[in-house]
């Protein structure tokens, strides 16, 4: 029998390395220095890469909604940062970006990996993946999709000109055609 | 003892620190006692003042953050007082005035109430110094001694479950957010 260990999984997972790193240096051209992160598995490759580079500051969260007060503070300082999460982290964040990021017009810049859309194979994710864009919806969070290689980069620095320039919350959504390779 | 006293006891020393309070009463009080631009009052997103203080501390390791957390908060979001034991930045103090009760609301009991311990909790969590007080010159002592020492502190201030007549003060919110933006930017430009 052969054991394979638990980061020999993770490792064997096929989440795109390539598209990680082009969302990874995307986020540095944009000037930012902290970024928050609560790991799911298709953020695995940009949580590494955060901790890995020097000039990153990685906050790694409990809960995501954290995440909001972290960027809330940098942004005070005049540090630019962006939230790495899954769809789920959104929806558990939703009372810091109502009565903190609106409320007080913080710009947040967040990467959302969208669970539960076409192609969802864990039945747990589903739910989540239903809700997310009618949600961003009502909340009037504006957000894109990051779905090609193409528009990767100039996307990002589009979301980030407009946080900072309207002081609120713009979401990216992280697809499976992006971020999954199989 | 009162925690307008406690924050009267401090409020010299605050001068020089980037502060962030909880809403309600906390902010009402330390309002009262005079606004500065270096404070930084969360009026909503209960919890979220020491994830605030945690991201100032980590961005601005010169400076020197202070949070006026609350019991009702801090419980709202237990899993940030690991956070902030992970990255313990030394800059930080984080004070939470304990009176057991969420007071703004009417007064309702919370859990340290019936026995939950925030300082346990807080030691547990990895945060490196914790400390109970009662006394206001033990308050005095703990968040100066804090301020000036080298490591993350937590302190626990309990505190009587009394506070003003109303939370509303003349500072919008907004008005609040951009001085206290632009008061960092000033400090960054020295």
């Amino acid at each position: 029998m052969v054991f394979v260990s638990r980061r020999d999984l993770k490792q064997n997972m096929p989440v795109s390395l390539t598209n990680s790193k082009l969302i990874f240096d995307a986020l540095k051209e944009c000037d930012i220095h902290l970024v928050s992160a609560l790991p799911e598995t298709w953020l695995v490759h940009l949580v590494r890469l955060t901790d890995e580079d020097p000039e990153m500051i990685l906050v790694r969260l409990a809960k995501e909604e954290e995440g909001v007060g972290i960027s809330a503070g940098a942004h005070f300082a005049g540090v630019k940062s962006a939230m790495l999460m899954q769809n789920h982290g959104f929806l558990a964040s939703i009372n810091g970006i109502v009565s903190f990021a609106h409320l007080y017009k913080i710009p947040l810049l967040m990467l959302i990996s969208y669970r539960g859309s076409l192609g969802e194979r864990d039945p747990w994710q589903t739910q989540g993946g239903n809700v997310t864009e009618p949600l961003l919806r009502a909340l009037g969070i504006p957000h894109l999709f990051l779905d090609a290689v193409e528009t990767v980069k100039k996307r990002i620095r589009q979301a980030q000109t407009l946080a900072e320039s309207s002081l609120q919350p713009v979401a990216l959504l992280l697809t499976r055609d992006l971020m999954w390779e199989e | 003892m009162l925690r307008l006293d406690c924050l009267r006891s401090v409020y010299a020393e605050l001068e020089n620190c980037l502060v962030v309070t909880i809403m309600g009463a906390v902010a009402a009080e330390l309002h009262s006692l005079g606004h500065r631009p270096n404070f930084f009052y969360l009026q909503h997103a209960m919890g979220l003042a020491s994830s605030t203080g945690l991201g100032l501390a980590l961005c601005l390791p010169e400076q020197q953050v202070i949070v006026f957390d609350g019991d009702g908060s801090l419980l709202m979001n237990l899993g940030g007082l690991s956070t902030m034991a992970r990255y313990r930045p030394k800059n930080l103090v984080h004070v939470v005035f304990d009176n057991e009760s969420l007071l703004s609301v009417g007064g309702f009991p919370t859990a340290t109430s019936t026995g939950t311990d925030l300082e346990g909790i807080a030691r547990a969590a990895g945060v490196p110094r914790v400390a109970t007080v009662r006394s206001v010159e033990s308050f005095k002592v703990a968040v100066n001694e804090a301020a000036h020492g080298s490591e993350l502190t937590t302190i626990i201030a309990k505190v009587e479950a009394t506070g003003p007549a109303g939370y509303v003060t003349d500072l919008s919110l907004l008005e609040n957010r951009f001085q206290f933006r632009r008061h960092i930017r000033s400090l960054q430009k020295r």
